[in-house]
């Protein structure tokens, strides 16, 4: 599958569609997406506007789908789209953007730049401009299973860490279970913490859950890196699991782009609706609590905040569930400025963690998160998202900084009410 | 040839051909946009949204928080630029008038002074908007040629309306003339440069809407 400038362009006619058409004829060129991106805001380089990042994509749009840019593509006037222009672009549609969408809630004339960089990539991978990182981690994820290379004997491993340390069995491959737990490699490797603390709240709730030998990762790189092929493959790994063990519900780890992955582009990379539900950890953890099922005692009295996930909020449309959780356990939580649907990205989204030639500008970039932060006086900042988490870690260590950073499951597990004695 | 014959032709053959142009480049546009068409969604939506998009298109109009003091200009200046645009086509009695002749409609107009006083906004919202676009780094970098020859098209017709009204500059029946032949441009313009978001902002904010409502977010 050689990648050429002709599969790039032919890519890019196939994703644009209606919407991407409507945005393009609306762009008045304000500028006012630039201000709601961190890689603008915190560099002043005005090349990582939002709409300059889709500049290929939109002359494409014009050469092939609008009368006057035909009549001047016949006439030689216009310029096309070439493939030393799309090497220059492609530190721009996959190192400055993180998928986050803050550009499409300002944008006047209502454009979804991230709408539209999601399909740009499409025709930028099939034309072999696609971060070496990337590429390599969606490989990794197609041949091995996780695009960190992790593989099952792994995640047995921490299975059994797990059952020794809260002595709770981990139930794998249980047919007619309510849930099929997925995890992603950053919570495998870095984080044993998530399971550990599902396994002592699924426990006091009484819920019945299972995880898959054969699908266990929940990160999809082929939706980062603009692969629908690749990223239907990854995503059928646990639509065929779901399907095998009769699950009701697949709960999404702690990751934001996972959640994109299965929740709104799962069924449509598939090219149908699923028979079972694709929630967010956060969604399941608040509906346990609202049933009285998830009882917890005492309340954390560090001053603490939270970083809403881009996707897990403003593209997932998850925000008052954390919320109502913190609240719940946390005696002196604090908002960030711009906090829910119009938080701030950490800068490491939609690839650009896995990318290592992105480093230095999302260490930059970090600067926002840092005085958003800096801006709520605490030392505890909670989140709902591995690689998030993993990327702050390195942009408080990078800036100094003494904040530690907590996911949301974890730090619900330490108040849970176990072993109530009836 | 006299200023009356250059204003009985904006007036006539002119206007008409404007219009058409007008007419079939906006209906041409649409369907370059909708001919397109759209996968259907197969995600189940969050919760059932009817209007999230129709809803965008008037939410959009207001800037969320903490843009307005990032780019005060830019907004402001929209601001006053199409509120005065808006007052001046629709609400000057002669124009009401122009209108009641095309589709046989009627409405109250707005005293002239004020209608003035929005054409005098916008114009200099217009040259203050052109500098800010000239000084400000991703303006500059984002515009080319449409976007200088959309704002000297939207441009014309203000001033040269006002020059009319107010008998300035050059007999009133010339400006009269170049007053109907810069709408006529910018009719003829319209569908086919950025203008045209005259009509697509309805088509962009109601996708925007639509698919941040799909997954429970009010955009």
């Amino acid at each position: 599958m050689s990648a050429t400038i002709e599969k790039g362009i032919n890519s890019f006619k196939e994703v644009i569609d209606a919407p991407i058409a409507s945005f393009f004829s609306s762009c008045v060129h304000c500028g006012l997406c630039a201000e709601a991106c961190l890689f603008y805001t915190e560099t002043g380089d005005a090349q990582y506007t939002p709409i300059h990042k889709l500049e290929p994509l939109r002359r494409v749009w014009q050469q092939e789908y609008t009368l006057l840019g035909k009549v001047g593509k016949a006439l030689g006037l216009s310029k096309p789209v070439t493939d030393a222009e799309l090497a220059e672009w492609e530190p721009l549609v996959y190192d400055s953007c993180t998928l986050c969408g803050r550009c499409a809630m300002v944008c006047p004339v209502g454009n979804d730049m991230t709408y539209m960089i999601r399909k740009m990539r499409e025709g930028m991978a099939a034309s072999g401009h696609a971060p070496e990182d990337l590429v390599a981690a969606t490989t990794r994820a197609i041949t091995i299973g996780s695009p960190m290379g992790i593989k099952w004997p792994a995640v047995l491993a921490q299975i059994k860490h797990v059952q020794a340390e809260t002595g709770i069995a981990v139930p794998v491959e249980r047919e007619g279970a309510d849930y099929l737990v997925l995890m992603s490699s950053m919570e495998i490797i870095n984080f044993p913490e998530y399971l550990s603390a599902l396994s002592r709240i699924f426990k006091q709730a009484g819920v019945s859950w299972t995880l898959a030998q054969d699908a266990f990762e929940a990160t999809n790189s082929g939706i980062q890196i603009g692969a629908s092929d690749l990223a239907r493959e990854i995503v059928s790994r646990i639509v065929v699991a779901a399907e095998r063990l009769k699950v009701k519900c697949v709960i999404s780890p702690e990751c934001g782009h996972a959640f994109t992955a299965l929740r709104w582009e799962g069924p449509n990379l598939m090219g149908r609706p699923f028979s079972f539900e694709v929630k967010h950890i956060l969604e399941v953890l608040d509906e346990l609590h609202t049933a009285g099922k998830l009882r917890t005692k005492g309340k954390d009295q560090r001053p603490l905040t939270y970083h809403d996930p881009c996707q897990i909020a403003r593209r997932g449309g998850v925000i008052e569930q954390p919320r109502r959780l913190l609240n719940e356990i946390a005696e002196d939580f604090r908002e960030m400025p711009d906090a829910g649907v119009m938080n701030w990205c950490c800068g490491g989204g939609g690839g650009v963690s896995a990318n290592s030639r992105a480093e230095p500008l999302r260490l930059q970039s970090f600067k926002y998160k840092k005085g958003q932060i800096e801006a709520t006086g605490t030392q505890t900042l909670i989140t709902a998202c591995a690689n998030c988490r993993i990327v702050m870690e390195e942009g408080l260590e990078h800036y100094h900084m003494k904040v530690e950073v907590i996911g949301l499951t974890e730090l619900l597990a330490e108040y849970l009410v176990e072993e109530e004695k009836t | 040839m006299s200023y009356l014959d250059l204003l009985t032709f904006a007036r006539g053959s002119a206007l008409n051909w404007a219009l058409i142009i007008f007419s079939a480049g906006v209906v041409l546009r649409l369907f370059e946009i909708f001919g397109l068409g759209r996968k259907a969604d197969l995600a189940k939506p969050r919760a059932t949204t009817p209007g999230s998009g129709w809803r965008t298109i008037f939410t959009r109009s207001l800037p969320v928080q903490g843009m307005l003091k990032r780019d005060p200009v830019t907004y402001i200046g929209g601001y006053v630029f199409h509120l005065g645009l808006l007052f001046a086509i629709f609400f000057f009695a002669p124009h009401i008038e122009f209108f009641r002749g095309l589709t046989g409609l009627v409405w109250p107009g707005l005293p002239p002074a004020l209608v003035d006083a929005s054409v005098v906004s916008a114009i200099v919202a217009l040259v203050v908007l052109l500098a800010h676009r000239l000084n400000n780094p991703v303006k500059r970098m984002l515009s080319g040629f449409g976007d200088y020859l959309a704002w000297a098209a939207t441009l014309l017709p203000l001033l040269t309306g006002y020059l009319a009204y107010h008998h300035l500059l050059v007999e009133y029946t010339l400006m009269l003339a170049l007053h109907l032949y810069s709408v006529e441009l910018l009719l003829v313009l319209l569908p086919f440069t950025k203008l045209f978001h005259t009509f697509s902002v309805f088509i962009s904010r109601w996708y925007n809407g639509d698919i941040f409502g799909r997954k429970g977010v009010a955009s």
